[in-house]
C-alpha cells in the first residue's frame, strides 16, 4: 500500500475504532502517533535531490469520466502533511474529558486530519477537493454538538460561509479544467500545471478570480473573515486547532499549487486588490483584534490577521514570497494549534477568557504561563520561531517587486503590512499582561491548577517544532525551495 | 583551544546557560546564580583575549535562512575595533553585574528566571556586537527587547512592572518597524544585507540622494527605540520598574547603547547620506539631551534620575554621531559612561536594598556616614557623569561638545546647557541622599551592604575614573585630537561649576522636601500623559469602531443577506425533519454530486 494512502486511511481507520465504541482517546493518540512518525519517515525518504512528486500512486477509479484516485507528494506537500499530523497528535492529546459521544468526537478530529492528509497529498483536482470536503463536515459537526456560547447559530453560519466558498472554488476548479483544449483536459493536477507553463491553456481573469475568493474565503480574506473569530471561540480547543492550524491551510495550498504555476499574469493583473485586501486583514482586522476583551475571540482574529502576511507572500510572486509563505502556513499552523489548546486549558481551569477576570495566573500557574509566553512570542514573530523566517521572508520578498528611488505599490503595502508586527505586539503583550502577570483577577484563586501534563506535553512539542524550524529554518526550506525554484527570476 | 571559536563561544555560551538554567535548575537558586555568573565570567575572559589578538579574523558562517543563488541571511561575525571594544564593555560589566546580582536578588522567588533572563539578554546582545549583517542585528536586536520585557516584568505581580514591560516592548517594537523598513530599502537599493556589502555598493545609494536619506533616518528609528530617543524615550524610565541590576546593566551601561552601536557600525552610511540625514540626528539628539535633563532635575525616585540622565547621556552620544567625523568620539563616550552609570546604578540598588526598597530620595538623607562606600563611589560617578576633570566623562563629553561647536553653534549651547542640568540634578541627588539627616525610619538603620555587592562597586569605580584618560582610551580608541576652542572648556566649566552651586544652594542644607516645583518637569513635559491620551483614546477607538463596523456592517449586512438566502434552504431542510447532522452532510454532499454530475454529463 503507498505510504501516503495509509497516512490517509490510518486515521479514518482509528475513526471507525472510535465510533465502534473501543476506547477512543487511547487508540486515537495512538493512530495519530502512528500517523505522526510515518510522516516523519516519509519526509526524511523523500529525495530531495530528485525532487518533484514522489510517493506517487495512481488508480483510474472513473477512467472514462478522467477521475483517478491519484496521491502523491512534493517538498510542498510532505510539510504540510508534517504539519497536520503534528497538529493532529497534539489536538487529539489535549482533549479533555468529553462528556458526550466522546467516540464521536475524537472520530470528527481524525476524520478532519485524514481530510486534510488527503488535500495535501492528492495530485488528481477531485479528490483534491473532495477531501477538504470531507474534512469540513466534521468541523461543523464538532461545533454544532460541543461548541460553546451560540453553537448551532455558529455552525450554520460556518456551513453557510465555507460552503459558498467551496462553491465559488468549484466554479473556478471548472473552469480551470474546461481551460484546457478539450482533447487534452485532465484533472491531474501536476498535468494541468506543464499546461498552464507551456502556455497551452489560458483560462483568463475570471477563472483566477473564482480561485482567489473560492480558497480566499476558506482562508477568511478581507472582507470574508467574519466567519473565523466566531468560530474558533465557539468551537472545542481541539477543532479549533485543527481548522485554524491545519484546514484552513488548504486556501493557501490551493492558490499556491494552482493560482501559481497556472495564473503568474493574473496574479501580477489583480496584485493590487490583493494589496488592498490583504492590507484589509492585516491593518483593518488587526485592529479589530486590538478591540477584543476575550482571549478566544482575540486569537481567532490574530489568526485571520496573520493570513494577511501570506498573501502578500503570494502576490510577492518569487522564490522568496512563495518560499516564506508556505513556511508560514506551517509555523502560523503550529503557533495558533499551541494558542488555541492553551486558551482551551485556561477557560477549563479559570472557567473563563475575559481579560476583565483574568490577571495574575502566572503566579498560581507558572507552567502554563511559560508556555503561553512562548506561543504568544512565536506569534508575534520573534526570531527564534519559525514564524519570524516566515514573516522576513515574506517581506523581502515582497519588498524586491519595488524599484529603487521611488515608493511604489509594493513598497508602501509592504510597508503598511509591516506595521501589523507593531499591532500583533500590542495586542498579544496585551493579552499576556492581563491573563498572567498583574493582580490576580476575579477567577483566579490561589487554588487554581497548573495545566495538566497532557497539554503541557503536547504544547511543549508544537513549541519545539517551531523553535528548532526557527534555528534552523533549512530544514523545511530544502523541501520548499525546490518547489518555488522555477519561479525564480 | 582554536581561537577561530573564541567568538562562537562567546555568543552562544550564555544562551546555553540560558536554556540549562530554565530547563534543568527551575528550582535551584544557588546553581543558576553561579552557572550565570561563571557564564558571563568565561564570555568575558575570552572577551578580552580577542581584543588582546587583534589579528584574529573569523569568517565562518552559519546559514540561517538561504536560498542557493538569490538570498541568504547568514549568522557570521565582524571582529573590528569597534566591535572588540564592545565585547569588552559588554561581557566585563555583565561579569560584575551578575556578581552583584547574587547579593541583590538575595531571597527573591524567581532566582533562576532572573538569571535565565539575563544569560539570553547577555546571548542577545552579543549578538548586536558581533553581528556581520543587518538581519542578524535585527534578530537579536529583537532578542535583547525581548529579554528587557523579561526583566522588567521580573516583579510581574506589581501592575506597574507589568505595564512597564508590555510598554518597552511595543515602544521598541515602533522604532524596530522603522529599523526593518530601512534595512529593507538599503538592501533593495545595494542588493546586501551585509554591512561590508553595503559600504560597497554605497555608489547605488548615492544616485538616489531622497530614498537613501529616509532609509538611512528609517533605521535610525531602530536607535530612538533602543537608545529611548526622544519621542520614544517613554519606556526608559519605566523600565525602572525592573531589579536595579537589571536597569545598571540593560537600561544603562549597555543594551540602551546599541543604537549607538548600530550607529556607529553603518557610520560611513551615514556619511554618504546627504547633509539633512545627520541633521536630524543631531537635533533629536540634541533635543533629547536637554529635555531629559529638564526631566531629571525634577524627579524624585532615584532610579528615575539615573534614567533620565541616562536618557540625556544619549542624546549626547547620538549627537556625537551626528557631528563627529568618526563613530570613535560616540564610542568614547558610550565606553565611559557605560562603567560610571553602572556604578551609580548599582549605588542606588545598595542604597535601595539598604532603606527595604525605598526608592524616594526624599525618604532618604545622612547615608554619608552609614554607607560610606557607596557613598564614595556615588561622588565618583556624580564628579565622572558632571563631567569633571581627572574624571573619566570629562574627556568623552568635551570631545563631543567640541565637535559639536564645529558643527552648529546653537546645539553647541544646548549641550554645554545640558552639562549645567546634568551637574545639577547630580549633585541634587547626592546632597539630598547623603547628606543631611535621616529622612525616615530606614534610612537611620541603613547599613553598609555585604562585600558582594560593595566589591563590583569598588571594581567600576577604577574606570569611571581613568577610562578616559589619554594612555588608557588610546589602547581601546583611535581618538583624533580636535582644536579645543577655549569657549568649551570655559563653557563646560561654568556649567560644571554652576551645576554645583546651585543644587548647594538648594539642598546641600538638608531640606525635608523639594524646595522647587516644577509640575511641567515632573510631569515629563506631559509627554507620557499625551501617549496614555493616544493608546487609550485614538488607537482604543478606532478599535472599537472597527470592532462596531466588523460586527454589524461587514458581518451584519454583508453576511446575513447571503444567510437570508440560504435561510430558506435551512427551512426546507427542517422541515423535513432532518437533524444538523445530516442536514450539514447533505450539503456538502449536494456540492460532491454537483461536481460528479458536472463530470459525467458534461
Amino acid at each position: 500500500m503507498s505510504p501516503l494512502l495509509s497516512l490517509i486511511l490510518i486515521p479514518l481507520v482509528t475513526a471507525a475504532f472510535c465510533m465502534a465504541g473501543a476506547a477512543p482517546r487511547r487508540i486515537s493518540l495512538f493512530g495519530a502517533g502512528a500517523n505522526l512518525l510515518l510522516g516523519l519517515y516519509l519526509l526524511v525518504s523523500y529525495n530531495i535531490g530528485i525532487g518533484g512528486f514522489q510517493f506517487v500512486s495512481e488508480n483510474a477509479l472513473f477512467p472514462s469520466y478522467g477521475i483517478h484516485f491519484s496521491l502523491g507528494a512534493d517538498g510542498l506537500s510532505l510539510v504540510l502533511i508534517l504539519l497536520a499530523t503534528l497538529v493532529t497528535f497534539a489536538a487529539v492529546w489535549v482533549t479533555p474529558k468529553i462528556e458526550k459521544f466522546a467516540g464521536m468526537f475524537y472520530a470528527c478530529l481524525l476524520f478532519i486530519s485524514a481530510g486534510a492528509i488527503g488535500a495535501f497529498s492528492s495530485i488528481d483536482l477531485f479528490f483534491f477537493y473532495a477531501f477538504h470536503e470531507l474534512a469540513l463536515i466534521p468541523t461543523f459537526l464538532l461545533i454544532g454538538i460541543w461548541g460553546s456560547g451560540e453553537r448551532q447559530r455558529i455552525a450554520w453560519k460556518v456551513t453557510i460561509y465555507l460552503a459558498f466558498g467551496s462553491f465559488i472554488l468549484l466554479l473556478g476548479l471548472i473552469g480551470l479544467w474546461q481551460a484546457a483544449p478539450p482533447e487534452l483536459r485532465t484533472l491531474d493536477i501536476r498535468l494541468l500545471q506543464q499546461l498552464g507553463y507551456a502556455g497551452m491553456m489560458q483560462p483568463g481573469p475570471v477563472v483566477y478570480l473564482l480561485l482567489l475568493f473560492g480558497f480566499g474565503i476558506l482562508i477568511a480574506l478581507f472582507p470574508f473573515h467574519t466567519w473565523a473569530p466566531e468560530a474558533y471561540a465557539s468551537a472545542p480547543a481541539p477543532a479549533a486547532m485543527l481548522h485554524a492550524g491545519v484546514l484552513k491551510k488548504f486556501g493557501l495550498y490551493g492558490l499556491l499549487r494552482l493560482a501559481v504555476p497556472i495564473f503568474p499574469a493574473e496574479i501580477q493583473q489583480f496584485a493590487h486588490l490583493v494589496l488592498i485586501l490583504l492590507l484589509g486583514n492585516i491593518l483593518y482586522v488587526g485592529f479589530v483584534t486590538l478591540a477584543q476583551k476575550r482571549l478566544d475571540l482575540m486569537l481567532g482574529y490574530s489568526s485571520v490577521m496573520h493570513m494577511g502576511h501570506a498573501f502578500l507572500g503570494f502576490v510577492a510572486l518569487n522564490q522568496l514570497g512563495l518560499g516564506g509563505m508556505s513556511l508560514m502556513l506551517f509555523a502560523h499552523g503550529l503557533t495558533i494549534a499551541a494558542l488555541f489548546a492553551l486558551s482551551g486549558e485556561i477557560a477549563r481551569r479559570t472557567g473563563t477568557l475575559e481579560f476583565s477576570q483574568l490577571g495574575g495566573l502566572a503566579g498560581v500557574a507558572p507552567k502554563l504561563g511559560l508556555l503561553f509566553g512562548f506561543a504568544a512570542m512565536a506569534s508575534i514573530g520573534l526570531p527564534g520561531f519559525s514564524t519570524f523566517a516566515s514573516e522576513i521572508m515574506i517581506f523581502f520578498g515582497a519588498f524586491a517587486r519595488g524599484t529603487v528611488g521611488s515608493f511604489d505599490w509594493f513598497q508602501t503595502c509592504t510597508a503598511l503590512a509591516l506595521w501589523g508586527v507593531v499591532i500583533s505586539a500590542v495586542y498579544m503583550l496585551r493579552a499576556y499582561r492581563n491573563i498572567f502577570w498583574g493582580a490576580q483577577g476575579s477567577a483566579v484563586k490561589d487554588d487554581t491548577q497548573d495545566m495538566s501534563s497532557g497539554v503541557r506535553w503536547a504544547v511543549i512539542i508544537l513549541i519545539a517544532g517551531l523553535l528548532v524550524t526557527g534555528f534552523r529554518p533549512a530544514l523545511l526550506l530544502n523541501y520548499l525551495n525546490p518547489v518555488f525554484a522555477y519561479l525564480a527570476p | 583551544m582554536n581561537p577561530q571559536l573564541w567568538p562562537w563561544i562567546i555568543l552562544f555560551a550564555p544562551l546555553v546557560a540560558a536554556g540549562v538554567i530554565l530547563f534543568l535548575l527551575p528550582r535551584n537558586n544557588t546553581a543558576a546564580g553561579w552557572l550565570g555568573v561563571l557564564t558571563a565570567a568565561l564570555t568575558c575572559f575570552l572577551s578580552w583575549k580577542v581584543f588582546l589578538n587583534p589579528s584574529l579574523v573569523v569568517t565562518a558562517q552559519i546559514p540561517w535562512i538561504e536560498i542557493p543563488g538569490i538570498f541568504s541571511i547568514p549568522i557570521g561575525v565582524i571582529l573590528d575595533d569597534l566591535s572588540r571594544v564592545m565585547l569588552v564593555v559588554v561581557t566585563t560589566i555583565a561579569t560584575l553585574v551578575f556578581i552583584y546580582s547574587a547579593g541583590y536578588m538575595r531571597g527573591d522567588e524567581g532566582i533562576p528566571r532572573y538569571y535565565a533572563s539575563l544569560c539570553l539578554f547577555l546571548f542577545s546582545m552579543l549578538g548586536i556586537v558581533l553581528a556581520d549583517n543587518f538581519v542578524m542585528m535585527f534578530i537579536f536586536w529583537e532578542l535583547v527587547g525581548v529579554s528587557s520585557y523579561l526583566l522588567i516584568g521580573h516583579y510581574f505581580r506589581k501592575d506597574s512592572a507589568a505595564d512597564a514591560a508590555k510598554q518597552a516592548f511595543t515602544v521598541n517594537r515602533v522604532g524596530d518597524f522603522g529599523f526593518m523598513l530601512g534595512i529593507l530599502m538599503l538592501w533593495l537599493a545595494t542588493g546586501s544585507i551585509m554591512f561590508a556589502g553595503i559600504e560597497q555598493n554605497l555608489s547605488a545609494l548615492t544616485l538616489h540622494p531622497g530614498y537613501l536619506t529616509a532609509a538611512c533616518l528609517l533605521v535610525f528609528c531602530g536607535t530612538l527605540g533602543k537608545s529611548a530617543q526622544m519621542p520614544l524615550h517613554v519606556w526608559l524610565p519605566n523600565s525602572m520598574e525592573g531589579p536595579t541590576p537589571v536597569s545598571s546593566l540593560l537600561h544603562a551601561a549597555t543594551m540602551v547603547a546599541a543604537g549607538v552601536y548600530m550607529l556607529a557600525r553603518i557610520f560611513p552610511v551615514l556619511l554618504a547620506a546627504p547633509e539633512i540625514t545627520r541633521e536630524v540626528i543631531m537635533w533629536i539628539g540634541a533635543i533629547t539631551c536637554f529635555a531629559a535633563g529638564l526631566m531629571a532635575t525634577q524627579q524624585d525616585d532615584i532610579k528615575r534620575i539615573l534614567a533620565y540622565s541616562t536618557i540625556s547621556q544619549l542624546g549626547y552620544m547620538v549627537v556625537g554621531i551626528a557631528v563627529a567625523p568618526a563613530g570613535e568620539i560616540a564610542m568614547f563616550h558610550l565606553f565611559t559612561h557605560a562603567f560610571f552609570k553602572c556604578m551609580l546604578f548599582l549605588c542606588a540598588g545598595s542604597v535601595i536594598i539598604a532603606l527595604h526598597h525605598e526608592q524616594d530620595i526624599w525618604k532618604m538623607g545622612g547615608l554619608l556616614g552609614r554607607m560610606p562606600l557607596t557613598a564614595l563611589c556615588v561622588v565618583v560617578g556624580t564628579l565622572a557623569l558632571a563631567g569633571t576633570p581627572g574624571f573619566s566623562g570629562y574627556y568623552s563629553k568635551d570631545l563631543i561638545v567640541a565637535y559639536a561647536h564645529g558643527a552648529n553653534n546653537a546645539v553647541f549651547w544646548i549641550t554645554a546647557g545640558a552639562a549645567l542640568l546634568t551637574s545639577f540634578y547630580m549633585f541634587r541627588l547626592f546632597f539630598v541622599v547623603f547628606l543631611g539627616r535621616p529622612r525616615s525610619e530606614h534610612a537611620e538603620h541603613a547599613k553598609q551592604s555585604p562585600a558582594v555587592m560593595t566589591i563590583p562597586l569598588l571594581l567600576l569605580a577604577i574606570p569611571s575614573v581613568a577610562a578616559g584618560y589619554p594612555v588608557v582610551a588610546k589602547h581601546f580608541f583611535d581618538l583624533p585630537h580636535p582644536e579645543m576652542p577655549h569657549v568649551v572648556h570655559y563653557a563646560l566649566l561654568a556649567a560644571l561649576i554652576g551645576g554645583v552651586v546651585l543644587a548647594a544652594a538648594l539642598y546641600a542644607r538638608g531640606p525635608l522636601k523639594d524646595p522647587v516645583r516644577i509640575p511641567l518637569f515632573a510631569n515629563r513635559l506631559y509627554i507620557d500623559n499625551f501617549y496614555g491620551w493616544l493608546v487609550s483614546r485614538v488607537q482604543g477607538g478606532l478599535a472599537v469602531i472597527g470592532s462596531w463596523f466588523d460586527r454589524w456592517i461587514i458581518d451584519g449586512l454583508v453576511v446575513t443577506g447571503a444567510a437570508r438566502t440560504v435561510w430558506a434552504t435551512g427551512y426546507v431542510l427542517r422541515l423535513l425533519q432532518l437533524g444538523n447532522l445530516q442536514a450539514y452532510a447533505f450539503f456538502f454532499g449536494a456540492g460532491m454530486l454537483a461536481l460528479l454530475y458536472f463530470l459525467i454529463f458534461r
